[in-house]
């Protein structure tokens, strides 16, 4: 094999995150043969309280589930087609299609039938969200819903009132499980997993803030397979000390020059979802010794950060960092609610494209980009809103950025010969690269 | 040296031959089914009536969709940067190219070199391509090749307010059932689809000279539309669909080929193995 320039290695993490997430899935699945609950929920925050009940509770989070069935082509278009027969149109988010397909077709993306949720606690993510598990409680034959509203404003605007807003809303939910389960919150679970919820979010983002070093210790798609984790459940434990490990490890390989890509020469972001069943595109651009730093998306979807004195990104530090002891219930309610109204970068968008602008411009220099490559994902309104106003605002800063058309999870919309065409193009032409490898 | 572009297109296949720089033949055929056969059939024409045979030929280079077809070409490059090398031959002082073929409309932002720096591509929607004036001229019942000198005899604007091709013939038909003339149709076709070209090019930036090029260029209602959206004039070389196969002659020429590079690999694995 040919000499690489810089030397690379296999994550010895690796193995261990495919354990987690298989278990998860399985550990859903089989909920009910040990007495367990099985709750369905949002993957981007809040799970510290539904997991705060007694007993087991398993849960299957929405997005990562429908990220699962994106990734498998065949089965995902039937699931779309399942969605599209009950007559819910083509142009609704890639995810919650599928996601009711695999309850309309009777079919768990990891094998046999699908299994109920015992309820259901969600909240408002995006008008999707909003939308997603009510409907798929009624095509389930009514499974009790709660779903309370995030919307509380951007990262710089969220002060007492807004943190009391989703509170209160909390206290109803609260409500709403105990009366729905039969079963009492644990204040001593919800503080601890709240705790757990600050470290896997801060670890995370200091993984990915170690991207910023050359060679890069992470490519793209390897971080796909381990942030899940933490749309899965960033509250347990287990996630959470994953997120350590990660961490130590990547620190190394920065400390030994252990690159992601061999032949690292041109870094790039990328913007939304990837089209989950070609994720082979960002190995194909590493034939030219492109490696994908990760991205808005990426960085914080799981991974909470914070704007410095000096106005750059920086990992948002865990509750121990800060000194901060949770004394009770409404104590880590609102600590939890503040990391994820303050900390979780990825609502900005939804606040407007400057304020996507100026962090994905941050983003771009602090990881030292040389340019960006954006999926145009057609699958979701919410991650890929303002993608033509941050490619010029990239370009504007003086990064070349090209764009190619797809979707997270339906393939019917993705042309994988034609995106690579259109890499080849943007990074021998515009990057002037060559291919490193065949 | 002289040296080959074939340019496969969704709809037509183009080849030409080039030796320092002029043009000693080219042609073009319906690209068919069979992109192979078509790529063979359109070089081996064009060779005719270069009066040349392949043994002759130094370098071949394909672009367009159906490039990898092209079994006899030593590399390949991308549409846009074969539009641009092409361009770039003609018409030194184009900034800004807008490619519009059978299945893809696309504006580049060129260097003074013929290098691309930006492209914008309308990758989904039909109704930005040469397939969206064929589907509505089949609409009309008049024949492609006379359907931009019929929109031009038009005297009112109409607005079409389909987005899709689809849904923009079954919007002709009920023009035509409200007996609205067929140039002032055929005017708002031509509008409708220079609008959304013109909204792909205004992504990468309007920078004079700006040239029209790829089968549709030929269409005269469309590059009079396309003038109008952009409220700016546009060149259009003579035989525009053939400007992407002559820019990838220019790389053939040039030496612009996969083949170096993997020759280049190939030699550092032999010198890393012997270390």
């Amino acid at each position: 094999m040919a000499e690489t320039k810089y030397q690379t290695a296999g994550l010895k993490v690796w193995r261990k995150a495919k354990e987690i997430r298989e278990k998860y899935y399985k550990d859903y699945a089989g909920a009910h043969d040990g007495r367990a609950l099985r709750w369905g929920g949002g993957a981007w925050s809040f799970d510290a309280v539904p997991q705060a009940l007694e007993g087991e509770i398993y849960p299957l989070t929405e997005e990562p589930y429908g990220a699962s069935i994106g990734a498998n082509p065949v089965f995902q278009v039937r699931c779309q087609e399942a969605a599209e027969g009950k007559g819910y149109a083509r142009d609704l988010c890639a995810y919650m299609r599928g996601y009711w397909g695999s309850i309309i077709r009777d079919q768990y993306a990891f094998g046999g039938k699908w299994p109920k949720p015992d309820f259901i606690f969600q909240n408002h993510i995006c008008c999707s969200h909003a939308k997603w598990l009510q409907v798929a409680s009624e095509l389930e034959g009514g499974i009790p819903y709660f779903c309370f509203d995030v919307g509380a404003g951007p990262y710089n605007k969220i002060g007492e009132r807004q943190i009391n807003y989703v509170v209160e809303q909390l206290y109803d939910g609260i409500e709403f499980l105990e009366k729905t389960t039969g079963r009492k919150i644990v204040d001593e679970k919800l503080i601890q997993n709240v705790y757990n919820t600050y470290i896997s979010n801060s670890l995370w983002s200091k993984s990915c803030e170690l991207n910023q070093n050359i060679p890069a210790p992470l490519d793209e798609k390897s971080m796909y397979s381990l942030y899940v984790l933490g749309t899965l459940q960033k509250s347990s434990k287990e996630v959470a000390d994953f997120y350590k490990e990660l961490y130590e490890e990547t620190k190394e390989r920065v400390a030994n020059k252990i690159a992601a890509v061999g032949n690292e020469q041109c870094r790039i972001i990328g913007d939304s979802q990837p089209p989950w069943a070609f994720l082979r595109v960002l190995r194909y651009m590493e034939k030219y010794g492109v490696v994908s730093l990760g991205s808005l998306y990426t960085f914080s979807l799981i991974g909470w950060w914070r704007i410095d004195g000096k106005g750059n990104l920086v990992p948002y530090k865990t509750l121990e960092e800060q000194g901060i002891k949770i004394k009770d219930r409404d104590h880590a309610l609102r600590l939890l609610t503040e990391g994820e109204l303050k900390g979780k970068l990825m609502w900005a968008p939804f606040y407007g494209a400057s304020l996507k602008n100026e962090l994905v411009t941050k983003i771009a220099s602090q990881w030292k980009i040389d340019a960006a490559m954006i999926h145009v994902n057609r699958g979701c309104e919410g991650t890929a809103q303002h993608q033509m106003e941050m490619k010029l605002a990239l370009a504007k800063a003086g990064f070349p950025v090209m764009t190619y058309e797809g979707n997270m999870a339906d393939e019917r919309e993705f042309d994988e010969a034609r995106t690579l065409r259109l890499m080849d193009l943007f990074l021998t032409e515009t990057m002037g690269l060559k291919k490193l490898e065949w | 040296m002289i040296a080959a572009g074939i340019d496969i297109g969704g709809k037509v296949a183009k080849a030409v031959i080039v030796e320092d720089g002029k043009v000693l033949g080219k042609a073009w055929n319906l690209t068919g089914i069979n992109k192979a056969e078509a790529a063979e059939r359109v070089y081996n024409e064009a060779l005719r009536k270069a009066g040349l045979q392949r043994k002759d030929v130094e370098r071949v280079v394909a672009t367009g969709s159906g490039a990898k077809r092209v079994t006899f070409a030593q590399g390949t490059i991308a549409d846009a940067a074969a539009a641009a090398r092409g361009i770039n031959r003609l018409y030194p002082n184009v900034r800004t190219v807008i490619d519009v073929g059978a299945e893809e409309g696309r504006a580049i932002k060129v260097s003074p070199e013929g290098r691309v720096l930006d492209f914008a591509i309308n990758e989904k929607c039909a109704a930005g391509t040469g397939t969206f004036v064929e589907a509505m001229a089949r609409a009309l019942e008049v024949p492609i090749e006379e359907i931009g000198k019929l929109s031009l005899s038009s005297t009112q604007t109409i607005a079409m307010n389909a987005q899709c091709a689809v849904f923009g013939e079954s919007e002709v038909v009920s023009l035509i059932h409200t007996k609205t003339p067929k140039p002032d149709i055929a005017r708002a076709v031509h509008d409708a689809i220079a609008g959304r070209i013109g909204s792909v090019a205004r992504i990468v930036g309007l920078e004079k000279d700006i040239a029209l090029v790829g089968g549709v260029a030929k269409n005269i209602g469309f590059a009079d539309s396309l003038k109008k959206d952009l409220k700016l004039d546009v060149l259009i070389p003579d035989e525009p669909e053939f400007v992407g196969a002559l820019g990838t002659a220019a790389a053939a020429a040039a030496g612009v080929l996969e083949e170096e590079v993997r020759a280049k690999v190939l030699e550092k694995e032999k010198y890393a193995e012997g270390k």
